[in-house]
């Protein structure tokens, strides 16, 4: 009984002193002074025009990931190719690689004396959607694979036995399997294309009211000793986070009984 | 029978052609977006004295050693959380069920930020350890925090109970009963978790970044270090660096991969 109260209390304490409590710190440090001087923090014109270029990356960063989330999973379960293995190692790769790494990367491609360099892609908004796709990549693939590996081919067999096409058999049968999985996949792409930091950082070059996203503002204003617009744009990050999560855990329920 | 062997060739054949397009087009979007900056990257890595100096060789030592460390502690308590998410019941349990996942979403600059609020110089609680290697090893912890936790959870709830009730009717203390019957069950699973925690440790930049202070010889880590080669114009060498760190990646991710193919035959 001594144990297992002793054990609660270490994992919630741990949990505490990691977590909850340095995020809940800059959520009143925020307010500390009330809601409107954190709320011109984030609409002074700097800080909209990073959220709106945050906003930008993401829109075009999920949409790729998710149509490519999708095709790489049905080509992982459904097909064996030679290099499947070389091909799975390199989906999980954006999860493990340090995302300076990938800028640096993208730099050397795109930029000065790169292969495909000269055509206005680092320091602009391609390289950061170029570095976003990167990151944000494997994770409708990691959610649809176990999915797909579940339900197996018997049903996808029998529609086409029954004369389904291709195209059908997947609108009919797969999707509406595996359509759960996705849309929790997309949260996660989201969630990690809105906070990318290093990556975007290296490709960006910094410019304020340009290429600077939230994130990279929020390191910024730090570096200004503007603190309130620092903690300020933190937390708005934080609450589209929060905001995930919630998606997260209205999803995941569904995923398990689909 | 006889007919149903008849009519399956028609539909295989039918099959093959939709997951050969998905093959294709999805290899090829894996080729433009990852592997061809990957392959630049090798290509114009120059200068691999830039990582043999003592300065990268110290960046790359503390890398390895915070994230061994910061993989150890996790295993220890993302065991401990899982099994308190798991096994024990109290109230608000399906909140800090949903906590867990914040370092996931949370932006690593936020997490770097919000630990140098609570635990750098202006610190409340008079806990300073901004510009040491204990911000390295607290950021860490952080943005680590999930891997472990998530990978026992669903083993930890999938695992019968019944045998856990044959090892306490036979006499078996709690002890002998988690090391000898729980433990082995879900060792796989922590090891999975503990490799995913260490392979992020490794590549982690944002989080780090504004509460180790990047002294050299210090507090800097391997991606801030390539980083500040990018930064002083030296590519060439911040390359060279890069494909160490590439290497190192993939090696983990290969026996994530091996560790996994392991627990599987273990399964049956």
């Amino acid at each position: 009984m001594i144990g297992r109260y002793a054990l609660r209390f270490g994992a919630l304490g741990y949990l505490a002193v990691v977590l909850a409590a340095p995020v809940g710190y800059v959520f009143w440090r925020t307010f500390e002074h009330g809601f409107w001087p954190a709320w011109h923090a984030v609409t002074a014109p700097d800080a909209l025009h990073a959220l709106k270029v945050t906003l930008i990356l993401a829109a075009i960063a999920v949409p790729a990931n998710t149509v490519f989330g999708v095709l790489a999973a049905l080509a992982i379960v459904r097909h064996r190719f030679p290099g499947s293995g070389v091909f799975n190692a390199v989906v999980d790769l954006p999860l493990a690689l340090s995302p300076v790494v990938v800028g640096l990367a993208l730099v050397l491609l795109y930029g000065r004396g790169g292969w495909l360099g000269g055509h206005h892609v680092v320091f602009a908004l391609p390289g950061m959607a170029l570095a976003t796709i990167f990151v944000s990549l494997p994770f409708v693939v990691r959610e649809v694979v176990p999915v797909l590996r579940e339900i197996g081919t018997e049903q996808e067999q029998a529609a086409a036995t029954l004369g389904a096409s291709a195209l059908q058999t997947f609108a009919r049968i797969t999707w509406p399997a595996i359509r759960w999985a996705t849309a929790y996949g997309v949260v996660l792409t989201t969630a990690r294309a809105l906070g990318e930091f290093g990556a975007v950082s290296v490709v960006s070059g910094h410019l304020a009211g340009q290429t600077e996203s939230l994130t990279l503002y929020v390191q910024d204003r730090y570096q200004a000793f503007d603190e309130v617009g620092a903690y300020a744009s933190a937390v708005l990050l934080a609450l589209i986070a929060v905001a995930t999560l919630i998606l997260m855990t209205t999803l995941k329920p569904k995923q398990e009984t689909r | 029978m006889a007919a149903r062997a008849a009519a399956l060739p028609a539909p295989r054949a039918r099959r093959s052609a939709a997951p050969g397009l998905a093959v294709g087009l999805s290899t090829l979007y894996l080729s433009v977006i990852v592997l061809l900056p990957l392959a630049a990257l090798g290509w114009r890595a120059h200068g691999w004295n830039a990582i043999t100096t003592p300065q990268a060789v110290s960046a790359l030592e503390l890398t390895l050693v915070a994230s061994g460390v910061v993989a150890l502690i996790n295993a220890v308590a993302g065991t401990a959380i899982a099994w308190t998410l798991v096994r024990d019941r109290f109230f608000g349990q399906g909140v800090v069920n949903a906590l867990v996942d914040l370092p996931f979403a949370l932006p690593t600059i936020v997490a770097g930020l919000t630990l140098l609020a609570l635990y750098g110089p202006r610190s409340p609680g008079g806990v300073d350890v901004a510009f040491t290697r204990w911000a390295i090893l607290v950021a860490l912890l952080f943005v680590t925090l999930p891997f472990v936790v998530r990978t026992v959870q669903p083993v930890l709830f999938e695992l019968d109970s019944e045998m856990e009730d044959a090892a306490v009717s036979l006499g078996a203390s709690r002890m002998a009963t988690f090391r000898r019957v729980i433990f082995p069950n879900i060792l796989p699973a922590i090891l999975s978790g503990v490799a995913l925690a260490f392979a992020r440790a490794i590549g982690e930049f944002g989080a780090v970044v504004l509460i180790s202070g990047n002294l050299p010889f210090k507090t800097e880590v391997v991606s801030v270090y390539v980083f500040g080669r990018i930064e002083s114009g030296d590519t060439g060498g911040a390359a060279a660096a890069s494909v160490v760190i590439l290497g190192i990646s993939f090696g983990i991710l290969l026996a994530i991969g091996g560790v996994r193919r392991w627990a599987a035959r273990h399964d049956r």
